[in-house]
């Protein structure tokens, strides 16, 4: 086994943002497929034993898991270089906000909102159980649903969204100039993008133009670029779930 | 030297996220000014200050605001070096991170459900209490914790005072809701940390008397036995109990 090992999943956005921390700071690295949707190898079980998910990042044998905190274990660990943090820490205290901002909104819960999906014939994470993300997320709720509760995520998304255009501002990057933790953490959600428009209809760029023209910079880096999936293929696998669920 | 700098906390009295910032802020020996918030009348100043959640706690740093507790608490290290609380090596920060995670993610919801079910529901809390407690118990006995005195190591680290800061009520819940959460038998190395814990001076003086937190426990209860059995139905009375039982148990106030 290489030094550095991620297990991982093509299309989770958990692992993509491992990806491009990764990518940013050169450090080459084993990227290990894990079936999802079968059963999860020894070594994912091994090295999550309380989640059983990915992404986990092993490196030196020794198992990082939770995207964030292995981003951050990734810019500690490689500081020489792209840092992802920036230096003070009242602007890191600003990054870790936002980046877990994103984790509470943009992936669930509320403990309400994860009850609502318990019971629900909607309810697929036994099908998408090794990814690090229950699919009762605020952002899937607008594929996963139709007619009045899909309009109400709706609503919520943009209310989401429009939080962080506030944020995002006139800046480059969250932070500033420099790409870091908080355009790593959602940028992934940007190929995303297509797929919540599609399904739910309506403009994210009418609502958050700022967030659209920062996620066209993001994917102009090569890191970002080779992480992110393809909008349409995501579309497609969401299609498909759509149909066998009823909902299309 | 540095400069006097102005330090502030606005928090509720028996919310687990306010006394993890308060314990930290007592062991970096630093003074602060504290603010008492009412969780159902949030005052202007928080609601300016952490517009998003509009919750506590929220550190107030030369008028600078920091919110969401694990923020602030590793804010405060960041920027007061001494005595340290996260550890140095980047893999324990990592693990450290991870099981705080834990905490607010599995931990806290399952010990906030047992308070606010009944019946079978309450068994299946209980459960789920006692699963994640296994999960932390194994790796104090035998994994990334083990031999140690403290999730930190000889001091109170990140993770104690995480964990540290809501664990006392278990105890507190298994008095209310006559349930046993935290056997010894079945949680030796877990009970030992958290009675260890406990006695230090810093945490006597940060976690409200026990007496005071079951009353208020009780309260809570019975408001929300009154809600269920339809004898109390106003929105603000449900607002308030709901409210009330996300400030005090299941991590929800940041």
């Amino acid at each position: 086994m290489k030094p550095v090992v991620l297990l991982d999943f093509w299309a989770s956005p958990f692992g993509q943002r491992c990806r491009i921390a990764l990518a940013e700071k050169g450090v080459e690295y084993e990227y290990r497929e894990e079936n999802i949707m079968g059963n999860k190898s020894p070594l994912l079980l091994e090295s999550n034993p309380v989640y059983k998910k990915i992404p986990v990042l092993i490196h030196d044998g020794k198992p990082v898991c939770e995207s964030l905190i292995i981003v951050q274990y990734i810019d500690e660990v490689w500081p020489d270089r792209a840092p992802l943090l920036p230096a003070d820490p009242y602007a890191r205290a600003q990054a870790r906000f936002w980046a877990d901002f994103v984790d509470k909104k943009v992936r669930p819960p509320y403990a309400d909102a994860s009850h609502v999906f318990d019971s629900s014939p909607l309810r697929i994470t036994t099908v998408f159980d090794g990814i690090d993300f229950p699919f009762h997320e605020c952002a899937t709720k607008l594929w996963q649903l139709n007619g009045d509760a899909q309009a109400a995520a709706k609503e919520e998304f943009i209310e989401i969204l429009k939080l962080l255009e506030g944020e995002l501002g006139d800046k480059k990057y969250f932070s500033g100039d420099a790409f870091g933790f908080v355009d790593i953490a959602l940028v992934p959600f940007v190929c995303r993008f297509y797929t919540y428009e599609t399904c739910a209809g309506f403009s994210i760029e009418a609502a958050a133009p700022k967030v659209v023209s920062w996620g066209k910079r993001c994917m102009e880096r090569e890191s970002v670029a080779n992480a992110l999936s393809d909008p349409h293929k995501i579309y497609e696998a969401v299609k498909v779930y759509r149909k066998r669920i009823g909902i299309e | 030297m540095d400069p006097p700098s102005s330090l502030k906390l606005l928090g509720s009295w028996a919310d687990s996220h306010t006394h993890r910032v308060q314990l930290a802020l007592k062991l970096k020996g630093l003074e602060f000014e504290y603010q008492e918030e009412d969780a159902i009348n949030p005052s202007p100043a928080l609601l300016l200050h952490n517009p998003v959640y509009k919750k506590v706690p929220v550190l107030l740093h030369n008028d600078r605001p920091v919110v969401e507790s694990v923020v602030i608490l590793q804010y405060i290290d960041e920027t007061w070096s001494d005595n340290p609380i996260m550890p140095a090596d980047p893999f324990e920060r990592a693990v450290a991170r991870f099981w705080c995670h834990f905490a607010e993610d599995k931990l806290a919801p399952a010990v906030g459900a047992v308070f606010s079910s009944s019946g079978e529901g309450q068994k299946t809390a209980v459960d789920q209490v006692h699963d994640n407690l296994k999960l932390l118990e194994r790796e104090l006995r035998d994994g990334a914790f083990k031999g140690k005195r403290f999730f930190g190591g000889d001091k109170i680290g990140l993770l104690d005072i995480v964990l540290g800061c809501g664990s006392y009520w278990l105890a507190v819940f298994e008095e209310v809701m006559e349930v046993k959460l935290v056997d010894p038998g079945t949680f030796p190395v877990f009970h030992a940390w958290l009675k260890d814990f406990e006695e230090q001076n810093e945490v006597k003086e940060t976690i409200p008397a026990i007496d005071k937190l079951l009353e208020y426990a009780r309260g809570i209860r019975q408001m929300m036995l009154s809600l269920s059995n339809g004898t109390s139905t106003t929105a603000s009375a449900t607002a308030g109990t709901t409210s009330a039982i996300n400030v005090a148990v299941d991590g929800s106030s940041g």
